[in-house]
């Protein structure tokens, strides 16, 4: 057995030390047997639109590769354009022997029971690689579904980008319109070498009943950059994440968006760390959370280890509902001299006199609550599907509705 | 156009409004002094209908409509208009979004801002970072594309430079047709002024002074502005007595 299994073997039951600790035996392991998919033809127009909601439009066109995987099953992987790698994460490992060492490398896999259960019963994830120099222009979009009610998903999922390579990555996770309840666990590792650029959007659309334990490792070499945007605007039960982004080479960049919504009986646990170990590093943390009556835990972490690197964190809350709360947990650490660190957070509600305000422009009392908050969660995101970006703004408008 | 009768107004417990009558009719514009504190922006905010003003006792009639209990935006969509003194500001909502939700597809809010130096401002968060002129601007243009009535405005000047003062005159006086003979014309204007620089813009026809939740000493405006200057408010209080 190797290091690694041992490790997770002895990990098998560990308990994370953020978010409720769940049972894994509440989830089956037996997803559905779903056959491979070239053309999109075994999705019913229900099911598209619900992914659409997630960004996947289910299209191999204006997309520089795809990747599905519904439960334990590849559903569709294709590379489009030169310059860029999709595959299975098990096919990578078999066909490239650099690709095993790469794993678990970011991400300990006796970090939790999640990421060794990843090791011990894996059921695939995505390999994406940007060759060296390639500008790729159209985004990747890879989804994880989950198609059976009560599966318990395990992913790890791969992203190279070689030297001066740009690419931009779209992962939709979401739930079959039919799904309820299930546990998506995906380990994620990704690797930005020197002069690359990586844009990594993420949006979760989930069910009331599902939990989501992504676990996230980050390496950013000499003048790359890390961009991350997650979107949640959808129900879900819980998710817990803190992904740990390390920026390991002189002028490296990171930056993390998040917006998040959560709605009544939802737990959010969202975190995010920059370790900033080069000079000349800077990172960003930037958290727009509303509630409309869950619990929204907002974490960001800054550690400055080298001089003249620049880091900020900011954190704005909104409650809507009055059962809901958020907890905004800020941390700044800064080891030597010559770091330039900064955060702000602010959590309340919307103020009276702003709704006052549009309200005497004529708009009435819901209208004014949707502009603000729509004004509130305003992110530009380069590259999302246009029925995304309508989906955003229609989930946002009904969140003005009866408050 | 806007007639207040027996008006009276709290905020939690403290009265601020004490038994106002006020009539303006169409095409007039009256100007209130006052010091600060006294109640005249109580008294622009009440007409709007903001929720802290509590009517205890008194109407507001307006286009012979009673809207003492009307919510604000059926007050603004009625003709009532407001430029605020303080703004707030609201990160994320942009002036140009403002601008449009005022206009209902009537003007062009491009346009407007064109013709104001104010097109740089579309694109940002409404009031985040401006100058005084520049939130003066900011809210006579959403005015100019709201086309109220009845315009009521709190201090268009405090803060202005005086290259800023002429243009937010000249949307003033747009606002309440000055061009036209006082006949024809279908706005009607409010304004509360300390400096009384604006006069100079809207030719007003009646002037009240305001004490401590009273209106009192109505006349010509520059007269009242006059005596204000000589006399100081203190004589206006002495006279109440």
């Amino acid at each position: 057995m190797s290091e690694v299994k041992k490790r997770a073997e002895l990990s098998r039951e560990k308990v994370a030390p953020l978010g409720p600790d769940l049972d894994l035996k509440d989830f089956t392991r037996r997803g559905g047997e779903w056959a491979y998919d070239p053309e999109y033809r075994e999705f019913a127009p229900e099911e598209r639109r619900h992914l659409l909601k997630a960004g996947i439009e289910l299209t191999d066109a204006d997309h520089a590769g795809t990747y599905l995987q519904a439960d334990t099953r590849v559903v569709h992987c294709k590379a489009s354009q030169p310059g860029v790698e999709v595959l299975p994460i098990t096919e990578a490992m078999s066909r490239y022997d650099w690709v095993p060492p790469h794993l678990w490398r970011l991400v300990a896999v006796d970090a939790d029971k999640y990421t060794a259960r990843t090791e011990l019963e894996l059921d695939n994830g995505y390999f994406i690689r940007a060759l060296p120099g390639a500008k790729v222009p159209q985004p990747v979009e890879a989804c994880l579904y989950l198609r059976t009610d009560r599966f318990a998903q395990h992913v790890h999922n791969l992203v190279v980008v070689e030297p001066g390579a740009h690419l931009h990555i779209i992962t939709g996770c979401t739930t079959h319109p039919g799904v309820r309840s299930g546990l998506h666990i995906g380990v994620s590792e990704f690797y930005v070498r020197p002069g690359g650029h990586l844009t990594f959007t993420m949006i979760h659309n989930w069910a009331e009943d599902v939990h989501v334990r992504p676990r996230t490792g980050v390496l950013v070499e000499a003048s790359a950059t890390f961009v991350s945007n997650y979107i949640l605007l959808r129900p879900v039960k819980t998710v817990q994440m803190y992904p740990t982004v390390t920026l390991d080479g002189e002028g490296a960049v990171a930056s993390l968006n998040s917006i998040v919504m959560a709605h009544p009986g939802a737990q959010v646990d969202l975190g995010g760390r920059v370790i900033l170990k080069a000079p000349h590093s800077r990172a960003e943390i930037i958290a727009r959370t509303i509630t409309t009556g869950g619990t929204s835990i907002s974490r960001g972490h800054l550690v400055g280890q080298a001089p003249d690197i620049k880091a900020h964190l900011e954190c704005r809350g909104l409650i809507l509902a009055p059962q809901g709360q958020i907890i905004a947990i800020p941390e700044l650490e800064g080891h030597v001299a010559g770091v330039d660190m900064s955060h702000e957070a602010a959590v309340g509600r919307i103020a009276a006199e702003e709704i006052e305000y549009l309200m005497a422009r004529g708009l009435d009392e819901e209208e004014a609550v949707s502009t603000i908050v729509r004004g509130f969660l305003r992110v530009k995101i380069e590259g999302l599907p246009e029925g995304l970006q309508e989906e955003i703004e229609k989930t946002i408008q009904e969140t003005g509705k009866g408050l | 156009m806007l007639e207040i009768d027996d008006l009276w107004v709290k905020i939690d417990a403290k009265e601020v409004l004490k038994g106002i009558q006020l009539a303006i009719p169409l095409g007039e514009t009256h100007i209130l002094f006052g010091k600060n504190g006294s109640g005249k922006s109580s008294l622009l905010m009440t007409i709007m209908g903001f929720g802290r003003f509590q009517v205890t006792q008194g109407c507001i009639r307006f286009k012979g409509q009673d809207i003492t209990h009307l919510p604000t935006h059926e007050r603004a969509r009625l003709g009532l208009g407001l430029a605020f003194q303080r703004p707030p500001t609201i990160r994320g909502v942009k002036t140009g979004d403002i601008l449009m939700a005022c206009a209902h597809g009537r003007v062009s809010p491009q346009a407007l801002a064109a013709a104001y130096d104010f097109t740089a401002f579309l694109d940002r968060d409404v009031n985040y970072g401006f100058s005084g002129g520049e939130i003066k601007r900011s809210e006579l243009l959403q005015l100019l594309a709201q086309d109220p009535s009845m315009v009521l405005l709190d201090e268009p000047e405090s803060g202005v430079d005086m290259e800023n003062l002429q243009v937010v005159g000249e949307i003033i006086g747009r606002l309440l047709q000055k061009d036209r003979r006082r006949q024809h014309r279908e706005k009607s204007g409010l304004i509360i002024t300390h400096t009384g620089f604006i006069m100079d813009y809207v030719n007003a026809d009646r002037g009240y002074i305001m004490l401590e939740g009273r209106l009192l000493c109505h006349g010509n405006p520059r007269d009242i502005l006059q005596d204000i200057k000589t006399f100081g408010y203190e004589e206006c209080a002495r006279c109440l007595r």
